[in-house]
């Protein structure tokens, strides 16, 4: 039972980095209504300048706000650089854009930094949390600033009049237009809003899996397994799949003995072809009410 | 009275085909104008070819300033609102945010609160559903909803494309009487394009008739409505 249970909470922990990526990745394909394939490798590019900045001397907490300060601007110049010209080009060159920025960016991650495994700190330190053996306090940390991100970005969507517009014009962009929403500018900043989450994502992943330019590569996939099982136009399913995704990964390596750790990564990519066949929408996709 | 909206030459295609062949037209301010015209004539082209969102050539002035080099949004941004055809609802999103939608561009907080009341003393059925998804409305409801939606912007100048679309005579007969009362009391210049000519020209005090792209007439509604040509052709008798 005690098993159960800390593999349960061990799931969730990791499931929160999978939220988080699977978040990055809907907000992107609700502004362009592409999946983004680099969005592991930038997550991993701002891990990096994080490192870089503690190596310089910034304290933790300084580095983290200002790498999320960098990542959200790198966001933006990426989309105005790379994607605003490829907005009416077919999906196909628009695949190979993202191919392109994955393999750059990982070179020149590893250009810079070269691609020996390196520490990362914590800043929650990795003793039992609250005295319980079942999770550390680095895992309760990552579940908690999972869910402060989230609280956050619910409220902006949600409360405030540029939330609305981002909306507005992922929603229906010709309508938004009309009501004078700059709709080029909302997706760029979608595109700095997810690549500053991915940030976060990285950071936070970053102590359990070690820092190098191939960090990412797994937690992507699970992150897109996750965005599918969500419903990809869903931002509440990106996070519930999220974390389901990270119990499943959990429970199948622990209880399944023919999948062990070896075949979890499997599991994810099965899932995500289970789903797209039975529930293409997702559990959370758009079931628009509609009066007929 | 001056010309508030002067359209010289308009030209517009869409990939190689011409739509628009010449049309010049122009708008008083204060006015309520119509446009009329069969399926394919052009007037969807005209309004959509106004907002800057078909490529176009010739001479949109608005107020004096040229508006052809401009984005749509920024068009908006100048006191035009666009009703589109089909409404253009955000049916995803409640009746409350799609008003708060068209006044996404102002910045004063306590107008946009005391219109969003006005809209639901204008219409009342919104209030009671303020709440619901507005997918969720009738096609009369979302109708006036895109019409409150574009009052948000307190515009100067409301182009509507075939607001009758798909409604009962009931509820089309409701909603001219409201552009009525938007046009003279808030002094809203309107231009409706319609194929339900009947009411569009009860309505408006300025007409126009469009085929295959060119006006082919233009005056007083009244006098449109009398003529022989208009009255076989749009009016069925």
């Amino acid at each position: 039972m005690e098993l159960f249970v800390n593999q349960i909470l061990a799931g969730i922990s990791t499931g929160a980095i999978y939220a988080c990526m699977a978040l990055a990745v809907v907000m992107i394909y609700q502004a362009i209504d592409h999946l983004n394939f680099a969005q592991g490798e930038m997550a991993m590019f701002s891990t990096f300048i994080s490192w870089q900045l503690m190596q310089w001397g910034v304290p933790y907490w300084w580095a983290f706000l200002l790498t999320i300060a960098i990542s959200f601007a790198g966001g933006i110049l990426i989309e105005r650089l790379l994607f605003k010209p490829l907005a009416k080009a077919p999906v196909l060159t628009n695949v190979a854009g993202f191919i392109a920025l994955f393999a750059i960016v990982n070179s020149v991650a590893g250009l810079i930094w070269d691609f020996t495994i390196k520490q990362y700190p914590t800043p929650f330190g990795s003793s039992p949390f609250l005295g319980s053996q079942l999770i550390s306090t680095h895992q309760a940390g990552m579940i908690g600033v999972t869910l402060l991100m989230l609280v956050g970005l619910y409220l902006f969507f949600q409360f405030t009049r540029i939330g609305l517009a981002m909306r507005a014009a992922a929603a229906l962009p010709e309508s938004a237009r009309l009501v004078g929403i700059n709709t080029s500018w909302m997706i760029a900043l979608g595109w700095g809003m997810a690549s500053a989450i991915g940030a976060v994502a990285g950071i936070l992943i970053a102590p359990v899996v070690f820092l190098e330019p191939n960090m990412m590569g797994g937690v992507l996939v699970y992150g897109f397994a996750a965005a599918v099982l969500g419903g990809l136009t869903s931002p509440l399913g990106a996070v519930v799949g999220g974390f389901l995704m990270g119990v499943f990964e959990n429970l199948a390596g622990t209880y399944i003995p023919a999948v062990g750790n070896e075949l979890k990564l499997p599991i994810a990519l099965a899932l995500i072809i289970i789903v797209l066949v039975f529930k293409p929408a997702g559990l959370f996709g758009r079931a628009i009410v509609k009066r007929v | 009275m001056t010309a508030m909206l002067n359209v010289k030459d308009l030209r517009a295609y869409y990939g190689q085909v011409q739509a628009l062949h010449g049309l010049s037209f122009s708008l008083n301010e204060g006015s309520l104008t119509t446009l009329l015209g069969a399926n394919g004539a052009g007037k969807t082209t005209t309004l959509r070819a106004i907002c800057n969102m078909v490529r176009s050539t010739g001479a949109i002035e608005f107020e004096g300033a040229p508006l052809s080099s401009k984005s749509t949004e920024n068009i908006v941004r100048l006191g035009i609102a666009h009703v589109p055809q089909g409404r253009g609802t955000f049916t995803t999103m409640t009746v409350e945010e799609n008003l708060q939608l068209g006044a996404i561009s102002r910045t004063d907080k306590a107008g946009i609160v005391s219109d969003i009341e006005r809209m639901y003393e204008h219409f009342p059925v919104l209030k009671e559903r303020y709440t619901q998804q507005a997918g969720t409305l009738s096609g009369g409801e979302q109708q006036m909803l895109a019409v409150a939606r574009a009052l948000m912007l307190r515009p100067r100048l409301m182009l509507l494309d075939e607001p009758s679309f798909g409604l009962a005579p009931l509820v089309v007969r409701d909603l001219f009487k409201i552009l009525g009362k938007i046009n003279r009391e808030e002094k809203v210049t309107i231009l409706v394009v319609e194929q339900n000519a009947q009411l569009a020209l009860e309505l408006a005090d300025q007409a126009y008739v469009i085929e295959t792209g060119r006006i082919v007439m233009s005056g007083n509604a009244k006098d449109i409505a009398n003529n022989e040509d208009v009255r076989k052709s749009y009016l069925g008798y």
